[in-house]
């Protein structure tokens, strides 16, 4: 927020910023998956879109600075799932734990065996 | 049908999917779309309102002023029928 | 699992190699999207089958789709008029399945130059074209091209003549959003996928033109 304007950070169309940087990347299957699961969540009718940008746009600017596109999408998509009552913060806890304990990696992790 | 519109210039706080760098500017009508869902409701899990949605067509000129880069360019964007009024 | 992908030789479909996800140290995000997909599937919201098959999906959607599009709206005006008229229709009716989405398709002539963004988050055509590039999605991008969109394009190597009018279209809401790029000259001769050959991911977002033969 800037001011009496009430213009919040992600509404950035006419701010000055720098040359438009020109490097890509291809995206990893985690982040093929978040796209994934924002398809299918929103095809189930847990939340739409809009859902899912209102989550993106109250994590705040710096939130756009530090994380990468799919970090936000999937901090988002879980927000929106906890507040449909999908699955409970508690479920998500014992989750995230039980999933870190699998191993080291992400190959590790994602393989429930 | 409208023609000439102007957007409000409303700045209230959460999700809106009009962009402020176009509140209070003056364009016309292009097309008329929709009628969608109100992203605002849809944004927070709420039964949606449908709305028309109109494609508007500004002048650079009228958005940014003396500052445009060639104000006889277009910017045209969508913008649902309760932040417009008519001219 | 058909999406794990353990060699690091393994190309995605655009011929590039995935980023080493599997191996590096686990990042808590990538713990969240796993929890998250397990829950999804133990509540019953999706399976891991319906997980595959929509990466698979999202993976056969490329420009190529795109130019296709366009490369028939060249050759057929009856197309052209369907494609102008009603996007998504006019790209079922080439078997591309665009879902929901709302496409618009907009057409560069000799007068009139057309460019897309999304300045409030980074709405593409997605489901026509596949994923946008990280560029359509930074900021740069996202605040300059409605306010100074020549500079822009200059930086993609596009240089407008001054009698051109240029029309930005500001991806606001429920539209996607498809340019048409001109036909280049000398393409009389052309063969329907010769032509989509030329026009590439940056010509249909308005960041660039389409290839000379």
């Amino acid at each position: 927020m800037s001011g009496l304007d009430g213009k919040r950070w992600h509404d950035m169309g006419g701010a000055l910023a720098g040359p438009i940087p020109q490097d890509d990347h291809d995206f990893a299957l985690w982040e093929k998956r978040v796209d994934a699961l924002m398809i299918l969540a929103s095809g189930a009718g847990h939340f739409t879109v809009d859902g899912l940008r209102r989550a993106l746009e109250d994590m705040g600017e710096a939130a756009f600075e530090t994380m990468t596109y799919y970090e936000r999408w999937v901090a988002a998509i879980n927000q929106n799932l906890l507040e449909q009552g999908v699955y409970s913060i508690a479920e998500l806890g014992e989750k995230m734990q039980a999933v870190q304990a699998r191993g080291e990696t992400y190959g590790e992790a994602s393989n429930a065996g | 049908m409208l023609d000439k519109v102007r957007v409000r210039t409303w700045a209230p706080p959460g999700h809106v999917r009009t962009p402020s760098y176009l509140r209070g500017k003056i364009g016309e009508v292009e097309r008329t779309l929709g009628p969608f869902g109100n992203p605002e409701q849809l944004a927070y899990g709420l039964r949606a309102d449908p709305l028309a949605l109109y494609r508007v067509r500004f002048r650079m000129g009228d958005v940014w002023g003396a500052d445009a880069e060639r104000p006889e360019d277009v910017l045209e964007a969508e913008i649902y029928a309760h932040w417009l009024e008519p001219v | 699992m058909p999406h794990d992908h353990h060699d690091h030789d393994e190309l995605s479909p655009s011929g590039h190699p995935y980023r080493a996800d599997q191996d590096g140290p686990l990042s808590y995000w990538q713990v969240m999207e796993i929890a998250v997909r397990e829950l999804m599937i133990e509540k019953g919201v999706t399976t891991a089958e319906a997980v595959s098959a929509q990466i698979e999906a999202m993976d056969a959607r490329n420009p190529a789709h795109g130019a296709a599009v366009v490369a028939r709206a060249w050759v057929d005006p009856a197309f052209r008029a369907r494609l102008l008229a009603d996007g998504s229709a006019a790209c079922a009716e080439m078997g591309f399945d665009v879902g929901p989405m709302r496409l618009i398709a907009i057409e560069n002539t000799a007068d009139v130059h057309n460019v897309v963004v999304c300045t409030l988050c980074s709405c593409y055509p997605r489901n026509l074209l596949g994923l946008p590039p990280d560029w359509y999605k930074s900021r740069a991008y996202r605040s300059r091209t409605v306010r100074e969109p020549r500079k822009v394009l200059s930086e993609f190597g596009l240089e407008l003549p001054a009698g051109v009018t240029l029309r930005v279209h500001d991806s606001t809401a429920d539209m996607r959003y498809l340019v048409v790029p001109a036909r280049p000259e000398g393409t009389a001769d052309l063969s329907e996928a010769d032509l989509a050959a030329l026009v590439t991911r940056d010509a249909m977002i308005g960041v660039g033109v389409a290839k000379a033969p």
